[in-house]
């Protein structure tokens, strides 16, 4: 049994035709609303605030230098959530009576974090914690803001670990121990690995939430895209730069979130396929239940 | 109980899920070399003493020992126990991201301590032995149903283990894989392997068994030789299982 893959691209007489009334109802569609916008009271108005030709190509260049601040808080934070949520998930996951005070305190961090809404975190820990004045302690605003978003993302990646972990047939680790691996052994070698190819599609939705946030610690006052925007703005009087700011983050967006598709999609196939390579659904295959 | 000597000695073990008793006091002696053919409807238990024997589930009482050391005792480490003894599964079990290769080195590797090389050179004798050489760098989905049952019986091969036991091995196979992995069980009876096989090919535990033990109802109703056990059964239930499965064409 093979997969046979929909014909969804290859172009049969059905499909140019599907293809033809697609896109013609699509011009449709857009063109209406283009004229109604633009035969619309506010039109002008709102072309100069929003869409304002010379005062967009000012600000993309000096939002797009702050943007770096933006990678680099989204890839300090993504390389430390991405460990310590599997540590959460590990630490959960625990078994037997002994284990419960650590079972329990990372429930309770999970919980927590997920709880509380971000931007509080944020505010306690970047204005909190340096107004204590403890010697030794950072003031720096990059530190913590990296700190808060660590606390915050780590929590919800933990849950995608550990359903992933949990995804894991109790079989596998039947063989494992079986074998005489041990607990630990049995979850780096064998139970981890087919984890984490099941969670990367969610954890790639976490990473694009996760890049949104960012512009949360302007907040704190580190000059970051948003900030700059900011800036910008009240400058001009004028909500182009803020326009051109979201434009950067869809742009950089978009090709996460199609690449989330595109692994979702090729899990489902691999569900149906049998002859595919090391899919999710051929790992679940040979996992079957025992009787 | 003669114990001492013996490669395994059950001694009244009992198991209950829940309210559900599934073991009800099971005793069993097992010499070396020996090999005893499980048989007894499904649900009568065979699963879960293979599975209590390897310490997969604990029991609720009872014994069990090997080579005359008491595995079931306080403070045993069962990590130490489960090396010495190979389980094979009915669904194979494979590590579906592991090569062939890498599924039977895992624990010579990390349990046993051997380096790559030599766990590799070992692997690779077992698996010429059973024809699976050619597919030592393939992955487990790659395989058909009989050879990943028989990769999954090197692996469990590779720790060198003391006794094997075997859980309905071919159950999950289409029939015309069967006999490439009871041929694989033969050869090892042959070589005196100590093994544990629940099985419903009954014609092949008549072959090979050195004794047959009827499962019902979580207790051994009756065991004895294939000829007594399948020529003149003792027991009423013994006789109406084999009649049974003589209905179903599997004798
Ligand atoms: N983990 C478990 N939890 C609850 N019940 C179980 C479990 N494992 C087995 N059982 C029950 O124990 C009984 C014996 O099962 P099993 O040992 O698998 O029998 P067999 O292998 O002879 O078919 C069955 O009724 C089964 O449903
Ligand atoms: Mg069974």
């Amino acid at each position: 049994m093979r997969a046979t893959r929909g014909p969804r691209f290859g172009l049969g007489a059905e499909g140019a035709r599907a293809l033809l009334i697609a896109a013609g109802s699509t011009a449709v569609v857009f063109g209406v609303l283009a004229v109604v916008a633009v035969n619309s009271s506010g039109w002008p108005l709102f072309q100069e605030k929003f869409l304002n030709g010379p005062v967009f190509w000012e600000a993309l260049p000096k939002v797009l230098g702050k943007f770096w601040i933006n990678v680099q808080l989204f890839l300090i934070a993504e390389v430390l959530i991405l460990v310590l949520g599997l540590l959460l998930a590990v630490l959960r996951s625990l078994p037997g009576p002994v284990f419960f005070p650590v079972r329990l305190l990372a429930t309770l961090y999970v919980d927590l974090f997920r709880a509380v809404p971000g931007i509080l975190v944020i505010f306690m820990l970047g204005f909190g914690i340096p107004a204590l004045r403890i010697p030794g302690v950072p003031k720096d605003q990059f530190f913590w803001a990296v700190v808060s978003l660590t606390l915050l993302y780590s929590a919800y990646v933990s849950e995608v670990y550990r359903a992933g972990i949990e995804s894991i047939h109790p079989s596998q680790t039947a063989a494992a121990r079986s074998l005489g691996l041990s607990h630990a052994q049995t979850l780096r070698y064998v139970v981890v690995p087919q984890a984490v190819r099941r969670v990367v599609p969610p954890l790639l939705n976490d990473f694009i939430g996760l890049q949104k946030d960012t512009v949360l610690v302007s907040f704190l006052g580190v000059v970051e895209i948003f900030n700059e925007a900011g800036i910008l703005e009240s400058a001009r009087f004028n909500f182009t730069p803020y326009l051109a700011t979201a434009l950067v983050f869809v742009v950089v967006t978009l090709p996460l979130a199609r690449l989330t598709d595109v692994l979702l999609q090729r899990e489902k196939n691999g569900r149906i396929a049998s002859g595919g390579s090391r899919s999710a659904a051929a790992m679940q295959r040979v996992s079957q239940p025992l009787p | 109980m003669t114990g001492t000597g013996a490669a395994l000695v059950v001694e009244d073990i009992w198991k209950s899920f829940g309210q559900l008793d599934v073991l009800c006091g099971i005793d069993l002696e097992v010499a070396e070399h020996e090999v005893i053919a499980l048989i007894g409807a499904s649900g009568s238990g065979k699963s879960t003493l293979l599975r209590c024997i390897n310490l997969i589930e604990p029991v609720d009482a009872g014994r069990i020992l090997i080579k005359g050391e008491e595995i079931t005792a306080k403070g045993v480490n069962v990590d130490r126990i489960r090396r010495r003894i190979g389980i094979v599964f009915q669904s194979f079990n494979l590590f579906p991201h592991m090569r062939v290769m890498d599924n039977v080195t895992l624990g010579p590797r990390k349990v046993l301590g051997r380096s790559a090389a030599d766990a590799e050179t070992a692997a690779m004798v077992l698996l010429e032995r059973f024809g699976l050489a050619e597919k030592a760098r393939d992955y487990p989905d790659r395989l058909s149903g009989g050879q990943q049952q028989r990769v999954a019986i090197v692996r469990a091969l590779a720790m060198q283990p003391d006794l094997l036991l075997l859980d309905e091995v071919t159950s999950a196979l289409d029939p015309e894989l069967v006999a490439e992995v009871l041929n694989v069980i033969r050869e090892l009876a042959a070589g005196g392997m100590t093994m544990l096989i629940a099985t419903h090919e009954m014609g092949f535990a008549r072959d090979i068994a050195s004794r047959v033990c009827f499962l019902d109802g979580g207790r051994i109703l009756e065991q004895g030789s294939p000829r007594q056990m399948f020529g003149e059964p003792h027991e009423a239930r013994t006789r109406q299982f084999l009649n049974r499965i003589i209905e179903a064409g599997r004798l």
